[in-house]
């Protein structure tokens, strides 16, 4: 459905997107994750055709951004990062207004109208002034906006910024509705947002491609081993950590242990294992027949979060999505 | 054209349900209805005299009121149009709202037709005030309707070359402000230019020749000169061109 190639945007001084390269199938929903500043909102302007690239293509439902922006411009309904409202234009006045720029009249125009008002839950704010709504609904008429034409492909920049978690939770029940039928794309800088909402997942990161790839398959192949997380204490109140670490070591199929910290008598460890090898049973084994406690033994999933920190080369501990001032242009 | 028309009937929906138009049209009244009330009052003062002293002035009503009534119509514009076009694009390029117009399948000149002649209907409509007053005259007096007809076509050629230049400068900011403030400036420029005249070099000439105000002499006299309307079709022209442009580029620069 959607097909990029090499798509480059260079301003005078800096290049908001470098060479990426992705596609779309029909019907699926994409991530596009990356730090703010990464080229999110570039990518999807050059996607909507409001700019041009500076090289390479992209093509959406078969026509080209360049040659054809008419017929793609037909094809998708754009939701940009701030709802291009008119506060002084009534909810149905708007989406009407919205409906005739897109085409559409009369009593297709209406049903239409009707149906988006009821699917994106604003039919209780139809007659009420754009710039009296509060942010909730300013968002969901903005995507009541963006399906009015009924489009092959849908591009949401950061479609739940600013919402409240419950807010949140609807936007994303609504977009995870609306994947069977249109192509979407989401730009978001929230992790569990991708993990929660989307199939196929584009990281980027100072304009640049770092993966593309399913949301399951990245865990995984980040993770590339099975960990294991214990918590371990003494009984009398003090433990010996190396002895701990030699015990476990000594477990068939472990390939690392590290201790991660130690609180008085109890102790935090990482355990990696080859991969297919199932040590769980034999680790707890190992400690409890020691004379140890065992407070807490848990897979360590990675999330998301850590595979995205570990691609775009930053430190784990560092709080996730640091706040990078958008220093590339994107903002208009 | 379609889209042209839903376009402007937008921009005019957004005069006509925010204050703007009713402001514009109370202020327009107010000033229009002075000069009005001060002209009428001067002629009314001559035929009074003319009377007492039995010397019958040659007194004419067309020329006496109604024109320089019209030509103050056009000073007065002056200070009005660029209110009206200040907003058209610098609105949409703050909110962001451009961007909807940019991505949907409509071209851009459809856009910058749209909003100026939504920019055009709101003049007539402080027109429509002048003509009000004017039909008083004519039901008490008995002016000649074709001269102040003409008039009018001036008045509006004369408008559409200004709210074009006004929708180009709005075209280039995001601050309304700014917008309103160059319009003025530009469009007083080009008013003034005609009193370069002053001079005999070539240059002098030329440039009273682009003045606003030059052009609109004939029309006001009852006169159609093709010259005279080819040079408002022009600034028109390439008014609305530049927006283009403008718009254009804010595409590849943003």
């Amino acid at each position: 459905m959607i097909n990029v190639k090499e798509l480059t945007k260079r301003y005078a001084r800096t290049t908001a997107v470098d060479h990426i390269s992705f596609e779309v199938a029909k019907g699926q929903i994409v991530g596009f994750l990356g730090p703010n500043g990464a080229g999110k909102t570039t990518t999807m302007r050059m996607l909507t055709c409001f700019l041009p690239p500076s090289s390479g293509t992209a093509t959406v439902a078969g026509f080209d951004v360049l040659e054809q922006p008419m017929e793609v411009k037909k094809r998708i309904g754009y939701l940009p990062e701030t709802p291009p409202l008119y506060p002084e234009m009534e909810t149905a006045e708007y989406l009407k207004f919205v409906g005739q720029l897109k085409g559409l009249s009369g009593a297709e125009l209406q049903k239409r109208i009707d149906y988006v008002c009821e699917r994106c839950s604003v039919a209780d704010v139809r007659n009420k002034l754009l710039g009296k709504l509060s942010k909730g609904y300013r968002q969901r008429v903005g995507l009541a906006q963006a399906i009015i034409h009924n489009p092959d492909v849908l591009i949401l920049d950061e479609p739940t910024a600013g919402l409240d978690p419950k807010q949140i939770n609807e936007t994303r029940d609504l977009i995870r509705r609306l994947a069977g039928s249109h192509t979407i794309i989401l730009s978001t800088h929230i992790l569990p947002e991708v993990e929660q909402t989307c199939e196929q997942v584009v990281i980027i990161n100072k304009g640049k491609l770092v993966a593309t790839d399913s949301v399951r398959n990245l865990q995984a192949r980040a993770r590339g081993a099975e960990s294991v997380v214990l918590e371990v204490a003494g009984r009398n109140g003090n433990l010996e950590t190396s002895t701990v670490q030699q015990k476990l070591e000594r477990v068939s199929g472990v390939s690392r242990v590290l201790c991660k910290h130690q609180v008085g008598s109890r102790a935090f460890f990482e355990v990696e294992s080859q991969k297919g090898r199932l040590v769980r049973g034999d680790l707890a084994r190992v400690v409890v027949e020691s004379g140890w406690d065992l407070n807490e033994l848990r897979p360590a999933a990675m999330s998301l979060e850590e595979v995205f920190l570990q691609l775009t080369g930053k430190e784990k501990e560092k709080e996730a999505p640091a706040e990078v001032p958008a220093a590339t242009g994107a903002q208009l | 054209m379609r889209n042209a028309w839903i376009i402007c009937r937008k921009e005019l929906h957004s005069y006509f349900v925010s204050p703007v138009a009713y402001v514009l049209l109370t202020l327009w009244g107010v000033v229009f209805g002075y000069f009005f009330w001060a002209e009428l009052g001067v002629f009314l003062k001559y035929s009074m005299e003319s009377q007492m002293s039995g010397q019958m002035y040659p007194m004419n009503l067309n020329e006496q009121v109604i024109r320089p009534l019209l030509q103050n119509v056009a000073v007065i514009g002056l200070f009005f149009l660029p209110m009206i076009t200040m907003r058209l694009f610098a609105e949409e390029k703050r909110t962001g709202t451009i961007e909807l117009l940019a991505t949907s399948p409509i071209r851009d000149l459809e856009i910058i037709i749209g909003k100026w002649m939504a920019a055009m209907l709101l003049y007539c409509c402080l027109l429509l005030f002048t003509v009000v007053h004017f039909l008083f005259l004519f039901k008490y007096g008995n002016p000649d309707w074709k001269p102040v007809l003409i008039a009018y076509l001036g008045l509006l050629l004369e408008a559409g070359a200004m709210l074009a230049i006004g929708t180009f400068i709005s075209s280039l900011t995001k601050n309304q402000i700014i917008a309103g403030a160059t319009t003025f400036a530009v469009l007083i420029l080009l008013w003034v230019l005609a009193w370069s005249d002053f001079s005999n070099a070539g240059w002098a000439h030329v440039l009273s020749y682009m003045s606003l105000v030059t052009h609109s002499e004939s029309f006001m006299r009852g006169v159609i000169d093709l010259k005279d309307g080819i040079y408002y079709a022009t600034l028109i022209f390439l008014g609305l061109f530049f927006t283009a442009r403008s718009m254009e580029s804010l595409r590849w620069r943003s």
